[in-house]
């Protein structure tokens, strides 16, 4: 190899950290771009829910005045450069401890915040929903910022029971699905605040107010639904892969260990999530709080469970 | 499905305190819950009534999700009744109505009414629709695999269930240390622990024995994860029922399996091997003492008993340090590999108490009828190296430090639900994704004389479920129908 692995944990180590200033410089356009819109948010018709399932795609947001199309135009390629930047945090990472880069809590969350960007920009390609890039930046400069703070662990091999074809696929899993859980997340609390506006009913969308720059609630809905309904599966999957993984080296798939116990309790809260939208009269804002309950009981999985309670998975070590 | 959704958050609700509390029969700590008592005197035994030291063993638990299997079943068998009956029934005539609907197109055309009609029809069926065509209407519909999948993944949580049920009822968990050079067999009397389930057949156990031939450990030596293990390989030679002897080496994530009963590799630590001699300098005891672990550098503590020693009978108490050092706060381990194996021990006299009866842990002293060995006044105590001997004061006996071995922790576990739910796990998946992925959806045609002359089309689709169906799916089919040798749209409505 041209360089050891020495530099190139350095080399990775950079490369978060120059992800870490564009990001924050993300923010700044996007926070910008927001700002703007909502000082001259024009008035807003909202759907009327009647309407929602029959009409097409409309995403009425009054157009944001040039200079804020151009922040956020800004602020969407710095997204771009710092994923990038992020990625090349994570291969080199990998390049250095020579396996997979996601074998402690620190790699565990610079990949989740590859996969929540990810997540944005696949999105953001398909539908209008730059809104989001403010919250979703603010989220992943927030993961990175306890990665390199306070989870840093240097590069290194894994411990025995962690060097498993398993947990490749497992925690890979897992990461892809919270990182789309997110910006399911994200959509589902936006939804939740543009809903109250669109409730108070006002037809005028009162100026200056925040909701009133985002996307409808129907834009916002669709797309918190197709990204949990792309995760829900991917999340299944990954808890699946870790029974089939804690057969292998316990001999027991399923335990009620910590980290077990709260990927099932995400798991039930999608469920009751997706229930939920199928249930007249909680479909929309309750169905939200199950989505948002999931979410949060994936976050303390990632944080609470690793940081304060001990179990056989404590050895993700910090 | 109010009550699905209720049951279910309820579900999620009562895993929680789980996880909060230490758990009986959760395989972290052994220890837990009686610490937990010891340090919380007043809240555990309300606590325990509760049950929330065995939540998912708990009634109230098991009442939840039995109550939800069970609504779940009421409500999926009625909807397997209705989907086989829509699929073998046309799909429903066009509502009155089609401009509600999504994706609504019309147009007028001169071209022949039954030619339309039959290109929409041959154009949806190669596309996967069930398709029904009269005079003036083509109806079809497409993805019924997503109910035959919804369906799947319910049903598939029973399935999961008995095989869960199975390896609860029928199976059993254990645990062993074995020494290097030692030998264990699969029977009741040898184990350290045995969690039985209600109807374990105990006396009829996987016939197999092996011994543990070496325990081979490597750490990382250098680097910034210095003292992290690398490797962990324990070689066994085994023998199954009446076979050969044969050789494995289990490591962490490959057990041994002999039918099902598997031994997993789940810990390791050192076992210094003394020999005591009594006051008579008779051997009284020789080999390997287990120490439990304490830390990642493997300072472990234990004890030595020689219940055979006269006049009375001796024990030690004390630590090992595979590289020992001593700081400020006293000696402590650098390292968890053997470069400077030492024992630091003091001594009792007295009786063990080992003859009521009562089991003893073999890394605890009962010392209530002990008193510590006392050299001027002082508990006696020494730091031994490889080879070293205490001699306890007034010629009461001896302990020689003769080496080092390795001890491994063995989990075996029988399970013979698991193929079950194994297989009710990939339904589940497989089920759930396609009941996600595939968009049901129906979609009409309707042709109608226009006012002034002409056949008037109109297209229009609805998504039975709350995703929208593929956008370019109504527009193909315009597009067929619209292609220059039928006939050029008047009048024709953009798509919103
Ligand atoms: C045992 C607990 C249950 C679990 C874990 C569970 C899980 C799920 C999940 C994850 C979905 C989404 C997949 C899809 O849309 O096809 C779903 C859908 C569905 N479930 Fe359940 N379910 C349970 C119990 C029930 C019960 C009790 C009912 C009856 C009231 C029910 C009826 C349905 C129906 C009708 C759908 C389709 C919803 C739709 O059209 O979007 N399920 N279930």
């Amino acid at each position: 190899m041209i360089f050891d692995e020495q530099t190139l944990a350095q080399f990775s180590n950079g490369l978060v950290y120059s992800a870490i200033a564009v990001y924050a410089l993300a923010l700044l356009a996007y926070a910008a771009e927001a700002a703007g819109q909502v000082a001259s948010a024009a008035p807003v018709v909202p759907d009327s829910p009647a309407h929602n399932r029959l009409a097409g795609a409309g995403t009425m947001v009054a157009a944001p005045p040039s200079s804020g199309r151009l922040l956020g135009a800004v602020g969407t390629s710095l997204t771009v450069l710092a994923f990038l930047l992020n990625l090349g945090g994570v291969v080199t990472r990998g390049l250095a401890a020579g396996r997979v880069p996601w074998g402690n809590m620190y790699e565990f969350v610079l990949v989740c915040a590859l996969a929540a960007g990810a997540a944005y920009l696949a999105f953001l390609s398909r539908r209008p929903v730059r809104a989001f890039g403010v919250w979703i930046v603010a989220i992943v400069l927030l993961a990175l910022g306890l990665a390199v703070t306070v989870l840093y662990t240097p590069a290194g091999q894994l411990v025995p029971v962690l060097d498993s074809y398993w947990l490749v696929i497992h925690v890979a899993a897992a990461i892809t699905g919270g990182g789309v859980f997110t910006v399911g997340a994200v959509a589902t609390g936006l939804f939740l605040v543009r809903h109250r506006q669109e409730r108070r009913g006002t037809v005028q969308a009162p100026k200056g107010r925040y909701a009133a720059s985002l996307p409808t609630t129907r834009t916002l809905e669709q797309v918190a639904h197709t990204a949990h309904i792309f995760a829900f599966p991917i999340w299944t999957f990954a808890v699946i892969a870790g029974a089939i993984w804690a057969e292998n080296s316990w001999g027991r798939y399923w335990g009620w260990d910590p980290k077990e116990t709260w990927a099932f309790i995400t798991w039930v809260f999608y469920a009751a999530h997706l229930h939920a939208q199928a249930t007249a009269g909680w479909r929309g804002v309750r169905a939200s709080w199950f989505a948002l309950a999931g979410y949060a009981a994936f976050l303390f999985n990632f944080f609470g469970v690793n940081l304060w309670i001990t179990g056989l998975h404590s050895y993700a070590g910090v | 499905m109010r009550t699905a959704v209720m049951l279910l958050a309820l579900l999620a609700l009562a895993a929680i305190p789980g996880s909060l509390f230490p758990q009986r029969n959760v395989a972290s700590d052994p220890a837990a819950v009686i610490n937990y008592a010891q340090e919380n005197p007043r809240v555990a035994p309300w606590l325990d009534r509760l049950g929330m030291f065995d939540v998912y063993a708990s009634p109230w638990f098991a009442a939840i999700y039995v109550l939800l299997l069970v609504s779940m079943t009421g409500c999926v068998l009625p909807r397997s009744r209705r989907l086989w009956q829509s699929v073998r029934s046309a799909p429903p005539p066009a509502p009155r109505n089609l401009a509600r609907l999504e994706g609504h197109h019309s147009w007028t055309t001169s071209g022949e009414p039954a030619e339309i009609i039959a290109t929409a029809a041959a154009h949806l069926r190669r596309r996967g629709f069930r398709v029904l065509t009269s005079t003036d209407e083509v109806r079809a519909e497409r993805g019924y695999l997503r109910e035959v999948g919804n369906l799947a993944f319910h049903l598939s949580l029973l399935v999961l269930l008995v095989g869960i049920a199975g390896g609860k009822l029928i199976g059993f968990e254990g645990r062993v240390a074995v020494a290097e050079g030692g030998t264990f067999a699969n029977d009741l009397s040898q184990y350290d622990a045995f969690t039985p389930s209600a109807w374990t057949d105990v006396d009829n156990l996987e016939p197999v024995s092996f011994r543990l031939e070496d325990f081979d450990v490597s750490y990382q030596t250098s680097g910034p994860n210095t003292g992290q293990p690398t490797k962990f390989a324990a070689r066994l030679a085994y023998r199954a029922g009446n076979g050969e002897e044969q050789t494995i080496t289990v490591e962490p994530n490959h057990p041994l399996d002999v039918n099902e009963t598997k031994f997993f590799l789940t810990g390791n630590g050192y076992a210094p091997i003394v020999t005591v001699r009594d006051g008579r300098d008779s051997v009284v005891f020789t080999g390997p003492v287990l120490f439990l672990p304490l830390d990642t550098d493997n300072a472990s503590e234990g004890v030595i008993k020689a219940p055979d020693a006269q006049p009375a009978q001796l024990a030690f108490e004390g630590f090992f340090f595979p590289t020992a050092d001593v700081g400020p706060q006293g000696p402590y381990s650098m390292f968890p590999d053997t470069l400077n194996p030492q024992l630091f021990l003091t001594a009792f006299t007295g009786d063990l108490g080992l003859s009521d009866g009562v089991p003893q842990s073999v890394f605890t002293l009962d010392k209530d009828e002990l008193t510590q060995v006392r050299r001027d006044g002082r508990p006696f105590s020494q730091a031994l190296s490889v080879g070293e001997t205490m001699r306890l004061p007034d010629g009461q006996g001896t302990l020689t430090f003769d080496g080092v071995s390795r001890f491994a922790n063995f989990q075996i576990a029988y399970d013979p639900g698991k193929e079950i739910t194994l297989v009710a796990a990939i339904v589940l998946f497989v089920g759930l994704t396609t009941s996600l992925i595939v968009r049901r959806r129906r979609l009409w045609m309707r042709l109608r004389p226009s006012a002034d002359a002409g056949t008037m089309v109109e297209i229009a689709g609805y998504s039975l479920t709350r995703r929208e169906p593929p956008p370019n799916e109504i527009k193909n089919l315009v597009a067929a129908l619209t292609s220059p040798h039928l006939t050029t749209p008047v009048n024709k409505d953009t798509p919103r």
